[in-house]
């Protein structure tokens, strides 16, 4: 299995240059036998692809430590499942899954794009074998997971401890998902560039890949954010790392493309914009890419310097070189059909959210390249940190908030000032409400105040639209409260999928807010020795050391020190943190100590402990008071179903076929809907 | 009367005017200069006021040369780039990957005495996602906290 793992590798090369060739030939000469050709061709390359990812998971899960991959990345002790996720745990692993992904990922889209848009679908197919033998290519030269060794080891050398975690092993698969995803829209994109074939139809192709990429960069964001402050001890989640800002980029230019794509299906504007967009997006994720894996960067987490991210920087410079070219030469072909026609309109709104959008990730690219950036200029490295990007992007982020909240409120074309005065009264008034209450309450940090207004504000927005049309369906269809919601949502995913997205971003920025008020503290403790603290909100804490204890277990070394904790004066358990040493069969050690963290989470606020260091018996911890994180988990979660509401399969598929569930009344449900 | 779109082209300039704005402040008061030993030694014989500015310095640690001040929350230890090497104290947590002999980034300014003051202390390593090959490991091991007190003979 493994052997044919490996030749299908090769197969897969050779058919992959096969279906570019004939579906390029095939699409100029208008040769139906060549695209269809190329097309199998492209089926065939997905076919040897997953043969050669099942001969990898083989040689994994089978202990086949003559293949360095193997060796380097699983030990015999380790838990299958992290045995499994090793395919994607290492350099040359990551390649194969990409390819793997892209190619189902194209073979699913050619299929069934391929009777719907006969003239796009062989450019595209084309364009997808092109990327797919980059891929393939990159794996079989630089990167190759069935490369063996001279020698064959009795055990391999394990996985760090700290990618053992249930959030890392689906992290990166989540992002591949993602970033391989902008690929699909890449394609048809560039199809519908050199055939000059630029109305909205090849939009609506890739509008659900569009949003499948969406989804997943951001279900894969969450889990990293989320790993990183479970796992890394740092008692943050978002550190402005190039690695993080790399999976932000394309998330942000594929967040404006969700936006700009609906006036462009509405009033015909943007077509330059949207091209634009879905191109970046891609481009973004390749970039991101090559970054990470170059080294150019320095980035506290990135891969080893490797051979493949010359690879990388290659494939990028020549794609964008090759589309800025199509786009350059069909300027005419992309000219808008309508023109903005007032400030106070729904265009103007999205518009605006647009330009946010991609100056924010304007900002995150500049402030990731700077080091680079500064070094051609003026011969020295400056680098830029956490600070240049929250400076920027708070109110940047809070501009985009607000805008969440408008957009929805205001009518396409113009809107009128009863339309206004009605929409916005409820949402306004929530906003300053929130805002007074806090300041009643004595919160005094200006960014925090205007994003909880903000944010009442959105939530005002949201709320309004659900009651508006839960109370439209209540009235024409007698519906209960709880049927009216659900066929309200069901019946217009879309739209209310967005709202739920929408609510989840209200509460992931509530969450950001909170990490104004956190506070760190750094305290050495003897066993028995207590020591107090007063949390943001005024809560007084008093932790009792248990004391610094040592144990072995199977694989590592464990020093712990638990404290018991209490909160006004009320016992709340034993919070414990560790440093693991993890060693192999031979008690030799593996890896740097990892920490394990001691958090406790309520719905306001995060203990957080982290064991730093043991100096005699004297444990070394930072105690932090986190506010509000677990929002940022909870945010997450409800945009992914806000998201997966949106992408389901609409009810026209189930509407046609079977004939005796009669669904007449879409129109006037619409109107009411539409208010 | 202006047109909608120039009345949001006006916008637009306004917005993105002010967020070039924010980022040329916010670089010019927050980027730092990221230097290895050698280039700050350069810098600092060209001018030696430029000890007032903070700056990143990029550069391995010296083997066995990671000290716990007693009783402080203080390391002490010796980085170079391979041609200069430089003193550095630093107050404050370590980071799990800070052990002999890896790539670190400190964050500080230095001293008229001759020692970089670092007050953040980034440790890069490799083997974050791959184990790192033929690195002797056994004296790292032994630094683990309790180590000694363990139940391994």
């Amino acid at each position: 299995m493994i052997l044919i793992g490996e030749l299908a590798l090769w197969v897969a090369l050779l058919m992959a240059a096969w279906s570019a060739i004939t579906s390029f030939a095939g699409g100029s000469m208008g040769r139906d036998d060549l695209i269809t050709s190329g097309r199998r061709g492209l089926y065939a390359t997905c076919a040897m692809i997953i043969l050669a990812s099942l001969g990898l998971w083989t040689a994994l899960l089978s202990h086949d430590f003559s293949l360095t991959y193997v060796a380097s990345h699983t030990s015999a002790n380790m838990p299958k499942i992290y045995v499994f996720t090793a395919f994607w745990g290492g350099q040359a692993g990551s390649m194969l899954f990409w390819a793997l992904i892209l190619s189902c990922y194209s073979t699913i889209a050619i299929w069934s794009a391929r009777e719907k848009a006969r003239e796009l679908a062989p450019w595209a197919c084309g364009t997808l074998a092109l990327i797919l033998i980059f891929f393939i290519a990159t794996t079989c030269f630089k990167a190759n997971p069935f490369d063996r060794m001279a020698f064959v080891p009795a055990d391999g050398k394990g996985m760090n401890p700290q990618l053992q975690n249930p959030g890392m092993a689906i992290h990166p698969p989540n992002l591949y998902l993602g970033y391989v995803a902008a690929a699909i829209p890449f394609a048809f994109a560039i199809a519908a560039l050199i055939t000059r074939k630029l109305d909205a139809s090849w939009l609506l192709l890739v509008r659900r890949w569009a949003l499948i990429s969406w989804f997943f960069l951001t279900v894969g964001i969450t889990l990293g954010m989320w790993w990183a402050y479970v796992e890394l001890g740092w008692s943050g989640y978002w550190a402005w790392d190039p690695v993080e800002n790399a999976s932000l980029l394309p998330w942000l230019t594929g967040t404006a493309f969700l936006h700009s794509i609906m006036i462009q299906e509405k009033r015909g504007m943007l077509r330059k914009w949207n091209v634009t967009l879905v191109v970046t997006t891609f481009l973004l994720s390749i970039f991101g890419t090559f970054l990470t894996r170059s080294g150019i960067i320095e980035s506290v987490h990135s891969f080893a310097q490797s051979p493949v991210g010359t690879w990388f920087g290659t494939f990028f410079f020549l794609t964008t070189g090759a589309t800025i070219y199509l786009v350059a030469t069909r300027l005419k072909d992309l000219e808008a059909t309508a023109v903005l026609e007032s400030m106070v309109s729904r265009e103007a709104a999205f518009l605006y959210n647009n330009l946010v959008l991609v100056g924010i990730s304007f900002s995150v690219l500049w402030g990731t390249l700077f080091p680079i950036i500064s070094e051609w200029v003026r011969g020295s490295k400056i680098t830029v940190g956490p600070p240049f990007f929250n400076t920027v992007n708070i109110p940047l982020g809070l501009l985009l908030l607000a805008l969440t909240g408008v957009g929805p409120l205001i009518a396409w074309r113009k809107a009128s000032t009863s339309n206004l005065k009605r929409q916005f009264a409820v949402p306004v008034f929530s906003g300053l409400f929130a805002g007074s209450v806090l300041i009643a309450i004595g919160m005094r940090n200006g960014h925090a105040l205007v994003a909880y207004a903000l944010a009442a504000f959105v939530a005002g927005t949201i709320g309004q639209e659900f009651y508006k049309g839960i109370n439209a369906r209540r009235s024409i269809h007698s519906e209960a409260l709880f049927t009216a919601t659900v066929r309200l949502i069901a019946r217009n995913r879309r739209r209310y999928g967005g709202y739920i997205v929408h609510a989840g971003i209200v509460v992931m920025f509530a969450a950001f807010a909170g990490l104004a008020f956190k506070k760190d503290h750094d305290l050495q403790m003897k066993a028995g020795e207590t020591k107090e603290l007063v949390d943001p909100l005024g809560h007084t804490w008093r932790f009792v050391s248990q004391g610094v204890s040592t144990s072995e277990t199977l694989n590592r070394f464990v020093t712990a020190v638990g404290l018991e904790v209490f909160r006004d004066g009320v016992r709340q358990g034993i919070v414990s943190s560790e440093k693991r040493q993890h060693f192999d069969s031979n008690h030799e050690p593996q890896f740097e100590p990892s920490t394990e963290v001691g958090i406790r989470s309520s719905a306001k606020m995060d203990l957080y402990i982290v064991l730093a260091g043991v100096v005699g018996e004297t444990a070394e911890l930072r105690i932090s008071f986190n506010p509000l994180v677990v929002w940022v988990w909870i945010g997450g979660i409800i945009m992914a179903i806000g998201g997966l509401i949106v992408m389901w399969p609409q009810a026209e598929k189930r509407r046609a076929p079977s004939g005796y569930v009669a669904t007449l009344t879409p129109a006037r449900e619409l109107a009411a809907a539409e208010h | 009367m202006s047109s909608p779109r120039t009345k949001f082209l006006i916008g637009g300039a306004l917005v993105l005017g002010t967020a070039g704005y924010l980022m040329a402040t916010s670089i010019k008061d927050t980027g730092m200069y990221y230097l290895t030993p050698t280039e700050l030694a350069t810098k600092l014989n060209a001018d030696p006021t430029f000890r007032n500015t903070g700056v990143k310095m990029g550069a391995r640690v010296v083997p066995g040369s990671i000290k716990r001040i007693p009783g402080g929350k203080e390391y002490a230890f010796n980085v170079t780039d391979g041609a200069r090497a430089y003193p550095v104290i630093y107050r404050g947590i370590a980071p799990d990957t800070f052990t002999d002999g890896v790539d670190v980034v400190v964050e500080g300014r230095m001293g008229a005495d001759g020692t970089f003051h670092a007050t953040t202390l980034l440790a890069k390593c490799a083997s974050r996602y791959e184990n790192a090959p033929g690195q002797p490991g056994g004296d790292k091991y032994k630094r683990t906290p309790g180590y000694k007190s363990g139940a391994r003979a």
